[in-house]
C-alpha cells in the first residue's frame, strides 16, 4: 500500500485516496515541433525498475495534483513536492541520492560523474 | 415554494452508534486566496467563525468555516440563511479573486455519534481515527467507501460526535453505508 503526503493539505494520504497521473515532468511537443519528438511526448514512458517520478492528484481530498519520487521496487517513498515545478527540488534529489546513490532519470540524475 | 427535505428524510439507525440524517444545513464553498484580510473579514461577517487552520473547522456563534483545500472553505451556516449569506459574502468580495456558491441544495448531511462512532467512520475511510489523532476540531476530507465526503469531530459533549457530508446524490448510499457500518453486532473495539 502507497502511503504519500499531500504538500498541499499535510495529509498522510493512503493511495485509495489519490488518482495517479502518470509520469511527471513531460515536456510537450505540440504544433512546430517534428513527429519523432511529437511521436516520443505521446508515446515514450520511463519503465524503471528503481527510481521513478510520478503526478498524483489527491482526488479525495483537497483536489490538487502534486508530484511523488519514489521506488518502484520497494514502493518506498522519497518525498512528494509542489506541481508547480519543471524538475524535481534539489531537496528530493538529494533525499533520492542518500537512497540509491547513482541514480538516473530521463534527464535528472545523482549530479556525481 | 416548494417545502425542502433532505435525503434521506430524517432517517435514523442506532447500533454501535446513532447514525442520523442531520437534517437541512445551509453550506457556502468559498474559494479564493486564504491568506487575504478582505477574505477573512467576509468569513467572520457570514458565520462568526475565524478563519481554520489548515486540516481544521472553526466554530463561530451560528456557523462555522472548513479547511477545505489550500484555497477553499467550507462556510455552514443556518438553511434559510444561506441564500442571503452568500449574496453577501459575494458583496464583500467584490474586487477580489473569489467565488462564493450556495451549496447547501447539494449536499447530505449526517451525525454519527455515541461510543462507537469512530470505529463506524474508520470502517469505512482510510484515515487515522484514534483519539491521539483525530481530535475534537479536526476536519478531513477523504473516502468514505466507494464516495467522497468530509467529516471532522465536535466540540466537547461526553461522547464523541461525528459530523459528515457528502453530495446530495450519494446521501441514500452514505446512510446505509453508514448504518451497515454501525451494525450491533458489528463491534470490532479498536477505540
Amino acid at each position: 500500500m502507497l502511503i504519500l503526503e499531500c504538500p498541499y493539505c499535510g495529509v498522510k494520504a493512503e493511495e485509495t485516496e489519490l488518482a495517479a497521473g502518470g509520469e511527471a515532468h513531460l515536456k510537450r511537443f505540440g504544433p512546430g515541433s517534428d513527429e519523432d519528438q511529437f511521436h516520443d511526448y505521446l508515446f515514450m514512458r520511463e519503465n524503471p525498475k528503481g527510481v521513478h517520478f510520478e503526478r498524483w492528484r489527491h482526488a479525495n481530498g483537497c483536489g490538487k495534483w502534486f508530484h511523488a519520487a519514489r521506488c518502484t521496487t520497494t514502493l518506498e517513498v522519497f518525498g512528494t513536492y509542489s506541481a508547480q515545478t519543471y524538475e524535481p527540488p534539489q531537496e528530493i534529489k538529494d533525499k533520492v541520492t542518500a537512497k540509491r546513490p547513482g541514480w538516473s532519470w530521463r534527464e535528472f540524475s545523482d549530479g556525481a560523474k | 415554494m416548494s417545502n425542502p427535505v433532505t435525503a434521506t428524510n430524517g432517517a435514523q439507525f442506532t447500533g454501535i452508534a446513532t447514525v442520523e440524517d442531520a437534517g437541512l444545513q445551509g453550506m457556502i464553498t468559498l474559494r479564493g486566496d486564504l491568506s487575504s484580510q478582505v477574505l477573512k473579514a467576509a468569513v467572520k461577517a457570514a458565520s462568526g467563525a475565524e478563519l481554520p487552520a489548515q486540516g481544521k473547522i472553526s466554530v463561530g456563534e451560528d456557523g462555522a468555516a472548513a479547511w477545505m483545500s489550500p484555497d477553499e472553505l467550507l462556510i455552514l451556516v443556518p438553511y434559510a440563511e444561506a441564500v442571503a449569506k452568500t449574496a453577501a459574502l459575494a458583496e464583500a468580495l467584490k474586487g477580489e479573486h473569489a467565488l462564493a456558491a450556495n451549496v447547501s441544495d447539494a449536499r447530505s448531511y449526517f451525525r454519527i455519534s455515541g461510543a462507537g462512532a469512530r470505529e463506524v467512520l474508520a470502517k469505512i475511510s482510510p484515515v487515522d481515527l484514534s483519539p491521539q489523532a483525530f481530535t475534537p476540531g479536526d476536519f478531513r476530507r477523504s473516502r468514505t467507501a466507494q464516495v467522497a465526503a468530509a467529516f471532522w469531530l465536535e466540540d466537547g459533549g461526553e461522547e464523541d460526535s461525528f459530523r459528515l457530508v457528502c453530495f446530495r446524490s450519494v446521501g441514500g448510499y452514505m446512510f446505509q453505508l453508514l448504518a451497515g457500518a454501525a451494525h450491533p453486532q458489528s463491534a470490532v473495539g479498536v477505540y
